[in-house]
């Protein structure tokens, strides 16, 4: 047999039905859902007299629009329109019969967060979710990734895909990370080096001593953003830090069954040999704490550098850096670490976890944030809220003057009350810089966990390692 | 879903590279558990000012551009979210075809589904239509899905290839579930083999 990838193996392993053309049927495991991208989907299920055809591997949890301010039990908190979009989502899991984490519930948060803290994820799997980053689970070795509304329907109705193969691609980081350098500036650095449309058409698989070294938390971190590099998915092949991850989780197999399943995901890697249609090298030592400057996320720069200027870029780029420049209000030549920041927002899919927490408060603890900064921190699920409580982190955030948020998505996509003013300047460790993103001409810096918190405590885009 | 067949239609053009789907629509209209009613927020924030004023220089505000059943665009179009509001809106505003070097994988799906052509070509090939879409209304492009031809206003013939399945689904305006339930019998019998290997799941 012809040495296959990662990517393969998964792929093989859900195929229903595959056409002369090679149009296939992808089978899905796990289907997440969520209040934005669902209600259209439901209700073409309603008019159309159809079920969801698997209820049991239907997860569905509101995080978009809800408020995460610690009086959202009262109504008033909400929109109309976001209350009846999370109403519209409570009718429809209950009338359908899926699983479901209501606002109330502690394992309430982010879709992507809710999923693997709670078992649903496991390597070797199908993942998709009406959201773009689905791809978070990509993290176990499972194949995850966001699609539309449509697709939400018919995987309700059919637990398939109408799915043609993607090519694979190979992103390796060797070696070690230095000091200070995360997960976040991983991913961030790739998307610069490869740009957004470099993994269109691709499935990434993420391999080298540095994703190896890696916890789940920051491989979570590396494969939510392989949607900003253009992939499909991303990848990492599962190991022994995976299955101690999942194991005693609550919808993780448990005696014979952990003991079989544990035999299949161990034959979860690349052969020996296997074809990758384009490979990325990137030395580990190479890469420092990264901040963007403009309105893609492949605006990528070291800390340690400046804004760059229209003409140092080729193509429709040159264009699109000026339009970012003035969007964001910034000068070519400008040191990075002299732009003040109004505001300091720590949560999303991308670093919303416990890791997240701990690694922000390393840097915060005993520290007061600048005077005048809004800073929020936004756990990613109730789990992380309490576990972070536990550990005695919330107590260090609120000391040091952070808002301490129940979950949700927040002023990542600012659907909820969480959105930046006009021309206000944010630090964020989300995944998107658009225009627009978290506000009206709101301006964004996408950093790590540990740069934001630096920030809070500066009042600049700052190098944490001056800090640590 | 409804068909598409043949277009003759105005080509608006937007050189920008990454437009995204914040861009194509602003999450403040991502609200609606409708599918309808998208398009007068289409582009919203590069369309029209705060007070809902327009703004005169964006291209759909241009008078030989407002009737654009056509888009010719830069770089990575859709790329971001997999908000399916996007080509929901850009279907109710009156485009159907959109023609890029690139385009993000879930909005390229997503668009097929709602009877909207993406079409893909060479920088060289968009180039060409681009200069031809800046002609403004003069220039009515035509886009022969059955041939797989996109027609300038000059008679210029460019070729475009398009997948076959993708295709047929477009020309006979299909549901692609329908299609899909026809074949209940190899998911059933997929879910059977594969309970036996992974119980678990």
């Amino acid at each position: 047999m012809s040495p296959k990838t990662l990517y393969d193996k998964i792929w093989d392993a859900h195929v229903a039905h595959e056409a002369e053309d090679g149009t296939c049927l992808l089978y899905i495991d796990r289907h997440l859902v969520h209040e934005v991208t669902s209600p259209q989907a439901f209700e073409g299920l309603r008019m159309a007299g159809r079920k969801v055809h698997a209820p049991e591997k239907t997860i569905a949890v509101p995080d978009h629009n809800v408020p995460t301010t610690l009086d959202r039990a009262d109504p008033a908190t909400m929109t109309e329109e976001s209350r009846i979009q999370v109403e519209a989502l409570d009718k429809n899991a209950k009338e359908f019969g899926v699983h479901y984490y209501p606002v109330s519930d502690i394992r309430q948060g982010i879709v992507h967060i809710v999923g693997p803290e709670n078992g649903w994820t496991l390597p070797g799997m199908t993942v998709v979710c009406g959201d773009s980053h689905t791809a978070t689970h990509g993290a176990f070795g499972a194949l995850a990734h966001g699609i539309g509304t449509s697709e939400v329907e018919h995987v309700l109705a059919t637990q398939t895909l109408i799915q043609k193969k993607s090519k694979n691609m190979k992103v390796e980081v060797t070696g070690k990370l230095r000091p200070g350098v995360t997960p976040k500036d991983v991913t961030l650095a790739i998307i610069g080096e490869t740009g957004t449309g470099g993994g269109t058409g691709y499935v990434i698989e993420y391999c080298g001593e540095v994703f190896r070294d890696m916890s789940m938390e920051g491989r979570m971190t590396v494969c939510n953003m392989a949607i900003e590099g253009g992939a499909r998915a991303g990848l990492v092949a599962p190991d022994e830090t995976t299955f101690e991850y999942v194991n005693g989780r609550t919808h993780a197999p448990k005696g014979a069954q952990w003991e079989a399943a544990l035999n299949w995901w161990k034959t979860l890697y690349t052969d020996e040999g296997a074809h990758f249609d384009k490979v990325v090298t990137i030395r580990g030592e190479d890469i420092e704490p990264v901040v963007t400057w403009g309105t893609s996320p492949e605006d990528v720069l070291p800390i340690t550098g400046v804004v760059p200027a229209p003409e140092d870029f080729e193509g429709g780029k040159v264009e699109a850096a000026r339009r970012s420049l003035e969007y964001m209000g910034l000068t070519p030549g400008q040191k990075l670490t002299d732009i003040e920041i109004d505001t300091v927002f720590i949560g999303s899919c991308t670093n919303g976890r416990i890791e997240d927490m701990r690694a922000v408060a390393e840097v915060v603890k005993g520290k007061k944030i600048k005077d005048g900064m809004r800073a929020m921190i936004v756990p990613g699920s109730g789990l992380v809220r309490a576990q972070a409580e536990e550990e005695g982190l919330a107590a260090i955030f609120e000391e040091a003057g952070f808002e301490w948020r129940l979950a949700g998505c927040s002023m990542c996509l600012a659907m909820n009350p969480d959105q930046l003013s006009e021309h206000e300047r944010c630090a964020a460790t989300s995944n998107r810089n658009f225009e627009g993103r978290q506000g009206y001409k709101g301006r964004t810096h996408l950093v790590s966990p540990a740069m934001a918190a630096a920030a809070a405590l500066t009042g600049k885009l700052t190098d944490v390692r001056e800090l640590i | 879903m409804e068909k598409f067949e043949k277009l003759q239609g105005i080509a608006a053009p937007m050189p920008l590279v990454n437009i995204d789907t914040d861009m194509i629509i602003p999450k403040v209209f991502l609200k609606s558990i409708q599918r309808t009613g998208f398009g007068k927020n289409l582009f919203d924030e590069m369309r029209f000012n705060r007070d809902g004023t327009e703004i005169e220089d964006f291209v759909l505000n241009k008078p030989q551009y407002r009737n654009a059943e056509i888009l010719v665009a830069g770089d990575n179009f859709g790329c971001g979210s997999s908000r399916e509001h996007a080509p929901w809106a850009i279907a109710d505003f009156g485009i159907k075809c959109i023609i890029s070097t690139s385009f993000a994988d879930i909005f390229f799906n997503n668009s097929f589904k709602n009877g909207i052509l993406p079409i893909v070509l060479p920088q060289e090939q968009v180039d060409i239509l681009m200069a031809d879409a800046e002609k403004g209304e003069n220039a009515r492009m035509t886009v022969d899905l059955e041939a797989q031809e996109i027609t300038t206003s000059d008679g210029e013939v460019i070729k475009f290839e398009v997948d076959a399945f993708k295709k047929h689904c477009l020309l006979n305006g299909l549901d692609d579930i329908g299609l899909t339930m026809e074949k209940a019998d190899s998911i059933k019998s997929f879910e059977e083999q594969a309970a036996q290997a992974r119980p678990w799941v």
